[in-house]
């Protein structure tokens, strides 16, 4: 019954003082992106995601040409340059599509683990609770960053397939070659991981709140159409710089030529304020938190 | 398990739990109340007690899961929950039933928690994991889906994450639960050659049979309180035991047992004689009262013809209903 592996392993745990050989923490990461990205449901919310732009391109073939300045925007461009497809999918996708899957993601966070019973033997693990954290958010961050990708390249891929790609003419008026304008879909896709940074931040919150995910879930999608709701009354124009999906419909700025990074930064900057915030409440919830499911 | 064991340091303390004053209250209730475990180095343990006595709620503050509501407690000679880091790698652990992630497979779900322990080498993680999972007989399932796991399975598969890493102290919550007859012979023997490898073994059960066939030490826990604790053998010294003495001469029996401080009570007529019994509380040789051996010397010196004469232990079972309460009612 005794171990041949027992050697190596002891000699480790006795020095628990030097950096551990699993790393700080990128073990359990990759452990993280694995369960996430091997999950059914991830997979249901990307293929949910990449069906948007598939849609609009296949309606878009269907139909007879569409009047200009009618639907959202770039729609009316789509049959004449296919990249339109992953411009216009991703603007559709932000008001509800997106904060949809990463309140889901981000909700189960901690809620999740809690559901199955898995925090507590993560936890006696031990992983400690900070760093349990610290990597579930970075999981729900690798999603925010893959909802959008998805978006654009399901988009790109699609429209290249269905319509005619050539260069895109820009917001400014200038015009770019197709990589560029990829290059520019990329970057679009970072804006939107940023943006939806601080609700991710939120759900992680909500979800040191409680043991059942679909509350932790719900509970964010609600909190991002409000913060939107919020967003059109102009009663609240004072309040309207400080809630996080102010700037998420703010990416025409990487359409132009040269590129104006003002929007991307005070987002960034909003984000990582709404981050710092909620990541201490989460702390300040979690750590003192009794596990007792 | 020597080599982590009998290190140098661990040498110097020779309790692997101990706690003082352990207390957790929920609102009003008192789950646990002002508990004082001392658990020695090397044994097995047995946490009894019944259904919402306080045990699972006691194992949570031991690793940290709760935080308790009042006093302290040492693991492996170090303070928990503070000292997490350096204690809970050393502990295997089996909370409140196992949990697992139904959509990986049971190696999958190992791999996970391996990689959530920080001091565990990446190294030789597949190595430990199928190590694990063959000790609790489940190398055969280990690609299938949990999900798809019977309670017996998951239950195999939670004793081995705990035994992913070496450890010198497994905290074992009911690890019998749902196990086949093989299943609970084979932790049996796990346990047991877990402590002849050094390591500590603290099981909670209510299957006492169990718990009087492998625990060195057990505790009873009632309403939140430990009511008694100690090595075994003490445990059910301390409960009465009576003797039986079965004879033709009940009268002089009675007298006999009467003159040695002991209070007889005749029993029916049996067919090879007359039953004698009588209440040998605080058996042992420090309670002044006559050995067993000596009984029966009197009893022969004083004419009775002996033809049985039986000491009847009272078995665990017996003393933790006697410690805990005849009522089925869960208490609170
Ligand atoms: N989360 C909780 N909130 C309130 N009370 C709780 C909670 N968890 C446990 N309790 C109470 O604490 C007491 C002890 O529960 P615990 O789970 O520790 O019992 P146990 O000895 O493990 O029982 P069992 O043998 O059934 O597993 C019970 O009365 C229970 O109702
Ligand atoms: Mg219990």
């Amino acid at each position: 019954m005794s171990s041949s592996v027992r050697p190596e392993t002891l000699g480790t745990a006795d020095a628990t003082d030097a950096a551990p050989p699993g790393g700080w923490g990128l073990s359990l990461f990759w452990s993280e992106l694995r369960v996430l990205f091997g999950r059914r449901r991830t997979w249901a919310l990307l293929l949910a995601l990449a069906a948007i732009p598939v849609l609009i391109a296949v309606a878009v073939r269907l139909s007879s040409a569409v009047p200009a300045g009618r639907g959202p925007a770039f729609l009316d461009r789509i049959s004449q340059n296919g990249l339109f497809v992953a411009f216009t999918a991703m603007l559709v996708s932000v008001p509800l599509f997106l904060p949809l899957t990463v309140g889901v993601v981000a909700g189960d966070t901690i809620a999740g683990e809690a559901n199955l019973g898995t925090l507590r033997y993560l936890l006696v693990a031990p992983t400690g609770r900070v760093r349990l954290l610290l990597v579930k958010y970075a999981g729900a961050l690798a999603f925010c960053l893959a909802a959008p990708l998805t978006v654009g390249l399901a988009g790109a891929a699609i429209g290249a397939a269905l319509f005619p790609v050539g260069p895109v003419t820009l917001l400014s008026g200038d015009v770019i070659e197709p990589p560029q304008a990829a290059l520019r879909i990329l970057l679009i896709a970072a804006y939107l991981a940023v943006s939806l940074a601080g609700l991710s931040a939120v759900g992680l919150f909500l979800s040191t709140l409680t043991v059942v995910p679909v509350g932790a879930m719900a509970a964010t999608v609600v909190v991002s159409v409000v913060s939107q709701v919020l967003d059109q009354l102009p009663q609240l124009e004072w309040l309207h710089p400080w809630l996080f999906s102010h700037y998420w419909l703010g990416f025409g700025d990487l359409l132009r030529q040269p590129l104006l990074w003002d929007s991307f930064a005070s987002n960034a900057l909003l984000q990582a304020g709404y981050v710092a915030v909620f990541g201490a409440l989460a702390y300040g919830r979690f750590v003192t938190k009794d596990i007792l499911s | 398990m020597t080599a982590a064991a009998g290190g140098p340091e661990s040498r110097m303390y020779g309790l692997t739990i101990e706690t003082k004053g352990l207390t957790k209250r929920f609102g009003q209730q008192v789950a646990v109340n002002a508990l004082d475990l001392v658990v020695p180095q090397g044994a097995v343990f047995g946490f009894l007690g019944p259904n919402g006595s306080g045990k699972t709620t006691t194992i949570r503050m031991l690793l940290g899961l709760a935080a308790a509501s009042a006093g302290t407690v040492k693991l492996l000679g170090m303070e928990m929950p503070g000292q997490f880091r350096e204690v809970l790698p050393r502990v295997g652990a089996l909370v409140e039933g196992p949990a697992f992630y139904p959509f990986l497979s049971g190696s999958e779900n190992l791999h996970r928690l391996d990689a959530a322990t920080r001091h565990a080498a990446p190294g030789t993680r597949k190595a430990r994991v199928d190590q694990a999972l063959e000790r609790v007989g489940l190398s055969h399932a280990a690609g299938k889906r949990v999900h798809a796991y019977s309670l017996g399975m998951k239950q195999r598969l939670g004793i081995a994450n705990a035994l992913l890493s070496p450890r010198e102290l497994l905290v074992l919550d009911e690890p019998t639960n749902g196990l086949d007859p093989q299943g609970t012979r084979e932790v049996r023997n796990l346990v047991r050659s877990l402590a002849a490898d050094g390591t500590t073994v603290f099981v909670s059960s209510h299957l006492l049979a169990e718990v009087e066939q492998i625990c060195t030490h057990a505790a009873v826990m009632s309403a939140g309180r430990l009511v008694a604790q100690g090595p075994l053998p003490d445990l059910r010294r301390s409960g009465s035991a009576r003797i039986r003495v079965v004879t033709p001469d009940g009268g002089p029996a009675a007298s006999v047992l009467a003159r040695l401080g002991l209070a007889p009570e005749p029993a029916p007529e049996q067919p090879d004689g007359q039953v004698v019994m009588a209440a040998l509380a605080g058996l042992g040789a420090d309670t002044g009262r006559p050995a067993p051996e000596d009984i029966v010397a009197h009893l022969v010196a004083g004419g009775v013809r002996v033809r049985g004469f039986v000491v009847e232990r009272e078995s665990l079972e017996d003393r933790f209903v006697a410690l805990t309460g005849e009522g089925f009612d869960v208490v609170q």
